[in-house]
């Protein structure tokens, strides 16, 4: 071979080199040897303060190279513990902490409460109220969706989704802030009704953002499901059975993307549920791409109820008509003594409630958000009980991760929706 | 919205107020005698009839939500029937939770069950003594119960035998005060504040992260000498 060269660090091509001169040869593969590689496993540290992790979440990850191994998440962060609140307050003062619990559909976790205190005592709702609760439950179901679409998206790489669904987000703030006087803390309800009657062409307002929100909806369609990309990042991944899916408690959209067509709406109808003309969309491969598809047409499933609920809303008292539950109006209250001490009566007493247990359910933006009261003749709840779907829901996260690639546990974790409010609570 | 804008004229005094709306329910004869009430689930009866002596009682709380209240020394094998068993098939495991009462009265554990083919629920009670808070594991049975039962152990120190990562879960791994939703927990915590600020502050996060142990990691709760420790400087 040549000389003046050392022969391994740079080699002769003759048919490159004019003259001699010595280049790089890129054809040759170089020979290396297989690495001396240990196969220990790392640990990740994915949160608390983690974009991705959608709260205060820590998932603990073991990987093998870029897969992981195993998933443990901690939780607690944001534990209150609401539940042990709750039985130091009288029935009404416990609606406030009910929305702090899922503060991205405040208004189903106030409306779930009262309706399990409203079994719990017998109470049996006006007409117009269980038409209004309807319509506040659907709207913050798309409202819960909408940010999941949002934050699904960027966790996918796409942006623009996530500008277009806070647009519309807005719009319900905006009606929250009308109905209630806040955007995220509503508290709307109250045992027996709600804290004020529907205000002022706030219906009309709910009926525009009905009828606008499907034009956003099918532009974040046409950028998202057909996709390449975010096929790619989500087909396939995170699969569960339907079996598997009901034994691990799934509820929701995670379980109806497996195929079980379980939605409370129609299995256990509250509020005349039955009565009204919607679809339970399902599922057949129980990834993540058929969990995104499902909340999708959930959504305009939703908008579908609020036109019907708002075709339908009666007239007549928002408020039952018994003193021993509504308050007296603010007028009877400055103008005559009785209605006074009566008010008085009511806010400090509380409402007692009969000495047994009640549970109730209702289909939440999460999964099935059960409530369960258990009273003892006063009007404090000896216990009150939460059935966080999205606590349950996450606890499937290691049965579906494990084997998958780090980039595929965010989306994972960004299609099982869960906040973590209602987690820790 | 007004319930009484006649000027207060539509109820007759007080007391109907004091006494609540809970009143008109027992008036209609909705509580009779533990142990006797016709069951509206199917599932009692069949119940009663599979496991004589393990049913102790059944009730109808709330109008129509069917209660069992079986021995929680065959609580595994109860639930494994009512699970597999293809005339009630309660797959869905809705909630596992503890009711304290309170005032020496036994912690309940309580089980939502439903059957999604079916569409029946059913809940199961057992009544644990304070001196022996110890039930099995469901975790075999469903899934779901894992975190479930890890909440229970945590908030109300409940052991379930059989648990296969029986840790806490929201309250701190050393976490040195109890179980807060316990009746005879100070709804502050048991320490006081410096005291609990202190110990948050020397928690070793390094703890964490030691691998092949985050799966078997056991609790490391300081026991009564600690407790004791904390009360002495002033809770609450």
């Amino acid at each position: 071979m040549a000389t003046g060269t050392t022969e391994y660090a740079v080699r002769r091509n003759p048919e490159m080199g004019p003259g001699g001169t010595p280049v790089l040869s890129p054809t040759e593969p170089f020979d290396a040897p297989e690495p001396e590689l240990g196969s220990e496993t790392m640990l990740v540290n994915v949160g608390p303060q983690h974009p991705a992790t959608h709260g205060v979440l820590r998932l603990v990850v073991e990987l093998d190279g870029e897969t992981v191994v195993s998933v443990v998440p901690r939780l607690g962060y944001l534990h209150s513990s609401f539940e042990k609140l709750g039985e130091y307050r009288t029935f009404n003062q416990i609606v406030t902490l009910t929305d702090r619990m899922d503060y991205l559909a405040p208004l189903i976790y106030n409306c779930a409460y009262v309706m399990a205190v409203e079994k719990l005592m017998g109470i049996e709702v006006t007409e117009r109220c269980k038409v209004a609760r309807v319509i506040c439950m659907e709207m913050d179901r798309i409202f819960s969706h909408l940010l999941w679409l949002g934050t699904w998206a960027i966790d996918v790489g796409a942006f623009t989704p996530f500008l277009y669904a806070f647009q519309q987000r807005e719009k319900v703030y905006t009606l929250h802030e009308a109905l209630t006087g806040a955007r995220i803390t509503t508290s709307a309800t109250r045992i027996g009704g709600m804290m004020a009657d529907l205000p002022e062409g706030w219906t009309k307002g709910v009926r525009e953002f009905a009828d606008n929100l499907p034009a956003t909806l099918d532009e974040i369609d046409t950028l998202l499901t057909c996709n390449a990309i975010h096929i790619g990042r989500t087909q396939g991944i995170g699969a569960i059975s339907a079996e598997e899916a009901v034994n691990h408690g799934l509820t929701g959209a995670n379980l109806r993307a497996s195929g079980v067509p379980y939605d409370v709406r129609k299995d256990r109808p509250y509020y005349d549920y039955e009565s009204y003309d919607f679809e339970v969309p399902i599922g057949c491969h129980g990834d993540c791409y058929d969990r995104y598809l499902v909340r999708m047409e959930e959504m305009r499933q939703s908008i579908r109820i609020l036109h019907q609920a708002l075709d339908r809303l009666p007239g007549g008292p928002m408020d039952v008509e018994d003193p021993r539950i509504s308050l007296p109006s603010k007028t009877d209250c400055m103008s005559d003594m009785e209605s006074m001490i009566h008010h008085f009566k009511l806010i400090t007493d509380g409402i007692p409630a009969p000495a047994e247990d009640c549970w109730f359910s209702v289909e939440g933006s999460k999964g099935e958000l059960g409530m369960y009261v258990v009273g003892d003749g006063g009007p404090k709840p000896v216990r009150w009980r939460i059935r966080p779907p999205s606590f349950v829901n996450l606890s499937a996260i290691p049965k579906l991760a494990e084997g998958h690639l780090m980039a595929d546990l965010i989306m994972i974790n960004a299609s099982l929706d869960i906040v973590l409010g209602e987690i820790d609570r | 919205m007004t319930a009484d804008s006649s000027s207060g004229g539509s109820f007759s005094g007080f007391d109907l107020v004091a006494a609540g709306p809970g009143v008109a329910r027992e008036d209609t004869g909705a509580a009779p005698a533990p142990g006797s009430v016709a069951p509206g689930n199917p599932s009692v009866t069949a119940l009663r009839e599979r496991f004589p002596g393990a049913v102790l009682r059944n009730e109808i709380c709330a109008g129509d939500e069917d209660v069992v209240y079986v021995d929680p020394a065959r609580i595994a094998e109860i639930l494994r029937w009512l699970h597999d068993d293809p005339d009630r098939h309660y797959d869905h495991l809705a909630d596992v939770t503890a009711v304290d009462y309170g005032g020496g009265r036994p912690l309940e554990v309580v089980y939502q069950l439903w059957s999604i083919p079916h569409r029946a629920a059913l809940r199961v009670k057992c009544e644990l003594p304070l001196d022996a808070l110890e039930i099995e594991s469901v975790t075999g049975i469903w899934a779901g119960a894992n975190w479930l039962e890890r909440e229970v152990y945590d908030l109300f120190g409940i052991t379930f035998a059989g648990h296969p990562d029986l840790r806490r879960i929201l309250m701190p791994d050393n976490y040195a005060e109890g179980h807060p939703l316990r009746k005879d927990f100070p709804l502050r915590g048991r320490f006081s504040r410096a005291e609990q600020t202190r110990r948050a502050l020397t928690q070793d996060p390094e703890d964490y992260y030691v691998p092949g142990e985050i799966a078997e990691r056991v609790p490391q709760v300081v026991e009564e000498a600690g407790a004791a420790a904390g009360e002495g400087e002033g809770a609450g």
